[in-house]
């Protein structure tokens, strides 16, 4: 880690957003993680998201659990409210803010500890129910701060950084979200920040749950040889079914492919993704596909990465509950005091 | 000579659960308010759905006095499993009212209660057909009886089932028949009314009869909540379902059909709290409804929204513990636990309601409270509050009430310059100001968490800052006293050195206790307390009086134990009075547990106490 503060004079020539921001004003403090920890290039990667996209900051709320993953929304969106709650509970928490206001963009931030162990649960149920937000796991299967046991991501038979082999089966957080019916299921790795940054603009884009499965190795503890979360190990098995370009509803359209190639996936808000084929079979938009590439490529000792999965018909929890358009939090005693007509009602029918 | 008496005495129902007799309990209990006769319906309900023992206990008091009595004047013996303790449990010279199809051995009964014996079930068989009308119908008909039995007027029941039935219209007629078939079989062949009756009178008023669970739900409702997260768990779960159907018609935009509300059932205990901190922290009245277990896997979440300063309000309505204790029973056992929820040094603000209108009045102050100090406020209801029907005053809601939305500042105030710490105690009363999100773009944000920090939100783990902030707890807790609801005292006529502190389910039977007690010559000094942190109107009732007496339904006797702690009272000044057998406690026994720690027996009549 770095001690020493940044500066905040910039380049006069830096390149500003529609809202008139640098990338700079998308930054927060200074990271405490190990110097060349993936986690630090998946926050500059959501910086870059949030900037290209012109995402008010304050218009982001950041969630978090606990771990070295969930210690990151402190690095980036520094004019956002965040919120570092409890081990494996930030779905919980998610939830219930994104319930009193459903006008923000909610960014949850955990780990393979915090999301696939202790808080499986949350992870799984936040998930189903549909919550509007984007979900990423900065998985490097192994518990960092406690300095290097193995977490429930960790491939069977992958070794620890102190040559113990791992005996349990992982959990594959992807399979699992498609299964439990996230709307916009992809996955990618921190040291290829072309095919992240678009994944992540994709999945603010998207309105439902998206989840981002973000592979990011742990230099302190388990970038060795004979592990499967290791720089070397990924970029040599990385399998990725397509790049993507997410173009907003706001932006005019400019890249231009050869048909046959393409792909395009519809947004809310009249934007769409396009998604360039690199492995020509695979349609995003079919979540049994999805499931059996996963698999394949798995079975192959591959990791696949792109956009696995999107539901163009998505909705999330607030059309399911059929809750007023008003945020909750906004609304006033006026809205929500029936008043002493109607207690004299229910007074009387009680008697 | 069989018990006389008009308008006071006890009626108990044995039934097998799920055979219908619960509704038909229910309009045996209304009648009786209806003829404006105060009555105190209470289940003794098993942790089962089908087939185990259910008691429904019906104490009618023209005098008023609502808490349970113990004892059975008359017993509606349906349940030929509990058949032997039943007819041991009618007080001498009682009655027993009994399904005679079948018929008993004489050693079955008592030489000193008066039998009365319908052959309910032969009559069934003879009018339906269907098994399941037998059984339904079997209910209506002893209610029918027993209102010839009770002189209990027929047109009054025969209203109840309208009301009941509404919208169903084709159900009234075939109820009013069963309920006047047993109401005539009865006067056939029974000396009726018995020695036990009711008569007309005009002691209900303007009161409501509600449980406590459905009036707490309704405080939520006007006390604005729009979030409530919850997982099912007895005898909670009426709250959150009562709450449901309240903002169902209260709480839904007429012209959209959206509902202004969100209501989650969570997966478990520790989401539904993560649920109601994270709208709470976004600016949403948020509430979860649990008991005991939901509160031990809430503690890690409460120690957070003690910490991080965030809003909560959780409804415990307590069972019986530890572990899954008798869950079906009342206890007053999670005062501590709720009281001092977490790790690391952790104080809670609690409401002790006593009925369903303060489970309503309380149940809406908790989110004003919650708002204004930022944390977690229990309301603390119980079994026998919440899942029993009780006479109440009428709810009431003044005009003019706004929500205090406690300390948030707003962009105006950030544009204007205004100093903005989430931990700076500007005003001195510990309570710092809050942003919620999305407030403003460039100032006013904050990152919360659960670790140490400044007073400026920023991480830290410097002792100073670690120290300021938990003595900025500490006055923050100080400026709760101020504002939970504060004790009430009832003097004694005549001046004593003894003093009585009790709260919650026990207010009834210890109002009632304290009357019996004068008659014996002990006068007492009551002490309600309605919140916790205790004001000094608590410490001075202690240090007024020579003697102060405990009364509570746990094992070791918890609000003794805070009232020692967090008032610094020398132990020996307090004597416990403790009932938890999961029974609602009752006057006969605070009666004698206070004669006996006094040192007076009661007067007249030797009475049987329970444990």
């Amino acid at each position: 880690m770095s001690y020493l503060a940044k500066p905040k004079f910039h380049h006069p020539a830096i390149e500003v957003n529609q809202l008139g921001f640098t990338h700079r004003d998308y930054e927060g403090a200074i990271s405490t993680l190990c110097a060349g920890c993936g986690h630090d290039s998946i926050s500059a990667a959501i910086i870059h998201a949030c900037f290209e996209l012109s995402i008010p900051p304050h218009r982001v709320a950041k969630m978090s659990g606990i771990g070295c993953s969930s210690k990151t929304p402190t690095y980036f969106l520094g004019q956002s409210h965040g919120f570092n709650t409890v081990h494996g509970r930030m779905p919980s928490v998610l939830t219930g803010a994104n319930l009193a206001n459903r006008d923000l963009i909610y960014l949850g931030v955990s780990g393979d500890g915090d999301s696939a162990s202790i808080g499986i649960g949350q992870f799984v149920h936040a998930i189903r129910r549909g919550v509007n937000m984007v979900y990423i796991v900065e998985n490097n299967g192994v518990y960092g701060l406690t300095k290097g046991q193995f977490s429930a991501t960790a491939d069977q038979g992958s070794k620890s950084k102190k040559g113990v082999a791992n005996p349990d089966s992982p959990i594959d957080m992807v399979a699992l979200a498609i299964q439990l019916g996230a709307t916009y299921v992809g996955r990618s790795f921190s040291g290829d920040k072309s095919q992240l940054v678009p994944l992540i603009k994709g999945a603010f884009e998207h309105r439902g749950a998206a989840f981002i499965d973000c592979i990011s190795p742990c230099v302190a503890f388990n970038n060795h040889a004979g592990s499967t979360k290791s720089f070397d190990y990924v970029r040599a098995h990385n399998a990725a079914l397509n790049t993507l370009d997410v173009i907003t509803g706001r932006a005019p359209i400019t890249a231009d492919y050869e048909p046959g190639e393409t792909q395009t996936v519809k947004l809310h808000d009249g934007g769409m993704i396009r998604l360039r084929k690199l492995d020509a079979t695979h349609d995003v938009t079919d979540r049994a596909a999805a499931l059996a590439a996963i698999h394949r490529h798995q079975s192959q000792g591959e990791i696949v990465t792109g956009l696995l999965y999107a539901d163009e018909d998505s909705g999330d929890l607030h059309d399911r509950l059929g809750t007023v358009d008003r945020p909750l939090n906004r609304l006033g005693d006026a809205d929500l005091c029936p008043g002493v007509e109607a207690l004299e009602r229910v007074n009387a029918a009680l008697r | 000579m069989p018990i006389q008496s008009i308008n006071e005495f006890v009626v108990r129902f044995a039934n097998v659960n799920g055979s219908g007799s619960a509704s038909a309990n229910q309009l045996f209990a209304r009648c009786v308010m209806r003829m404006g006769v105060p009555v105190a319906p209470r289940n003794i309900f098993p942790s089962n759905i089908q087939g185990l023992p259910t008691w429904y206990e019906v104490r009618v008091s023209g005098e008023g006095h609502l808490g349970a009595r113990g004892g059975t004047d008359l017993m509606v013996a349906m349940n030929p499993q509990t058949w032997n303790g039943d007819v041991a449990g009618i007080e001498p010279d009682g009655y027993l009212f009994y399904d005679s199809s079948r018929p008993m051995p004489k050693d079955k009964f008592r030489d000193d209660i008066n039998v009365i014996g319908m052959p309910l079930t032969e009559l069934c068989n003879a009018r339906y057909k269907e098994p399941r009308l037998r059984q339904l119908f079997k209910n209506i008909i002893y209610v029918g009886a027993l209102a010839a039995l009770l002189d209990i007027e027929l047109g009054v029941a025969e209203q109840l089932i309208g009301e009941q039935f509404k919208g169903k219209d084709k159900l009234i007629a075939p109820n009013v028949e069963a309920l006047r078939a047993g109401h005539e079989y009865a006067k056939a062949h029974f000396a009726c009314p018995l020695g036990i009756r009711l008569r007309r009178a005009d002691n209900v008023g303007d009161r409501v009869f509600i449980e406590g669970n459905d009036a707490a739900a309704l405080g939520a409702v006007y006390g604005g909540a729009t979030v409530c997260a919850w997982y099912p768990i007895t005898p909670s779960t009426s709250l959150a379902e009562a709450f449901m159907a309240q903002c169902k018609r209260l709480r839904t935009d007429k012209e959209t059909g959206k509902t202004k509300v969100a209501i989650v059932q969570a997966e478990d205990e520790l989401a539904s709290i993560g649920m109601v901190i994270g709208a709470g922290w976004n600016g949403a009245r948020a509430f979860t409804a649990t008991s005991g277990p939901g509160v031990s896997l809430m503690q890690e979440f409460i120690g957070l929204s003690y910490f991080a300063e965030i809003p909560a309000v959780i409804f415990d309505v307590q069972r019986g513990g530890p572990s899954t204790g008798i869950p079906t029973r009342t206890q007053q056992a999670d005062v501590l636990s709720a009281a001092y929820a977490s790790h690391g040094d952790t104080k809670h603000v609690l409401l002790f309601p006593e009925d369903p209108f303060e489970c309503f009045e309380f149940g809406a102050l908790a989110f004003d409270l919650a708002e204004r100090l930022q944390t977690t406020i229990f309301v603390m209801l119980d079994l026998d509050i919440g899942s029993n029907h009780h006479l109440s005053k009428p709810f009431k809601w003044d005009p003019a009430r706004k929500y205090d939305r406690g300390k948030i500042m707003t962009a105006e105030e950030l544009d204007a310059g205004k100093t903005f710490g989430r931990y700076l105690d500007v005003d001195g009363d510990g309570i710092p100001y809050r942003t919620l999100p999305a407030t403003h773009p460039s100032r006013g944000a904050y990152f919360t968490r659960g670790t140490t920090k400044d007073r400026f939100a920023r991480y830290s783990e410097e002792g100073p800052d670690y120290i300021e902030n938990m003595e900025r707890l500490l006055r923050k807790f100080e400026t709760a006293k101020s504002l939970v609801p504060a004790p009430v005292e009832t003097k004694s006529k005549r001046r004593t050195g003894l003093g009585v502190i009790y709260f919650g389910s026990t207010s009834p039977a210890m109002r009632e206790a304290a009357e019996l007690l004068r008659g014996d010559g002990v006068d007492l000094d009551l002490l309600r307390v309605r919140g916790f942190p205790f004001s000094g109107a608590v410490s001075d009732f202690i240090e007024e009086h020579e003697r102060v007496l405990v009364v509570e339904q746990n094992r070791d006797g918890q609000l003794r134990q805070l009232l020692q702690v967090e008032c610094g009272v020398d132990p020996a000044r307090l004597t416990a009075i403790l009932h938890y057998d999961g029974n609602p406690i009752t006057a006969r026994f605070i009666r004698a547990a206070i004669g006996a720690a006094v040192g007076v027996a009661a007067r007249g009549r030797k009475e049987k106490v329970e444990s």
